[in-house]
């Protein structure tokens, strides 16, 4: 088992408490499965029924496969303009 | 000239639209995004914006290509501001150049919705009473902001 960074910013990095989250991995992994993980962790109580995940700062479905190199970034509800 | 950027200065949106500007334009159409006193009835202090800013200016590359292929745009320009702003401080320009009014107009209104819908900029609004929170648009009481 390998292990992924997951990328935290504003009210998700409020909520479990840093800017980075390590996160066991089997291969094969999807998005789905990483964000099925991090609902375990203390804070995750802030995450909605299906938070927005980017790998290599792209969005990415729930069912692509996440690799240990992977950039992966959990996205808060997005509020720019 | 299509350009983008998240920007840690003040945003000068006359210095965009004369870096923008030419003869064979009939129309420059300008969006400013500007930092309100009032968010759902309350008092607004500031607005502290932060973004995943590598992310962020490749969506803003990915819009502005969209953008400037949907509506024939061969220069745009857009800056967002992240930081503490204080109010009436210009948060988001977009500049579109065309050589008639409506493309351009429809393709500054094009980049600011999509900006709003998946750019990963985040605000934490300061209010007069010493209380801040994160904006959460999924959540809105209805009130647009913007």
């Amino acid at each position: 088992m390998s292990t992924v960074t997951v990328l935290l910013f504003a009210s998700y990095a409020e909520s479990f408490g840093g800017a980075t989250l390590e996160i066991p991995l089997n291969s094969g992994d999807t998005v789905g499965d990483l964000v099925d993980s991090l609902r375990s962790l203390p804070g995750a109580s802030i995450l909605p029924d299906s938070p927005r995940v980017a790998v290599n700062q792209k969005f990415a479905s729930y069912d692509q496969t996440v690799h240990a190199r992977d950039e992966i970034a959990l996205i808060p509800p997005v509020a720019g303009g | 000239m299509i350009r983008v950027a998240i920007v840690t200065r003040a945003i000068d949106p006359a210095a965009i639209i004369a870096s923008i500007a030419s003869t064979g334009y009939g129309a420059i159409s300008l969006f400013a995004g500007t930092v309100r006193d009032t968010s759902d009835g309350r008092g607004v202090s500031a607005i502290d914006y932060s973004a995943y800013t590598s992310m962020a200016e490749a969506e803003l590359k990915q819009i502005v290509a969209e953008a400037a292929d949907r509506f024939g745009i061969t220069s745009l320009i857009v800056e967002h501001r992240i930081g503490v702003l204080s109010l009436g401080e210009t948060s988001v320009a977009i500049a579109a150049a065309h050589a008639h009014r409506a493309p351009a107009f429809d393709c500054t209104r094009y980049v600011i919705e999509e900006i709003k819908k998946r750019v990963p900029i985040w605000k934490m609004e300061h209010y007069i009473d010493g209380t801040r929170e994160w904006v959460d648009p999924t959540k809105a009481s209805g009130v647009a902001s913007a």
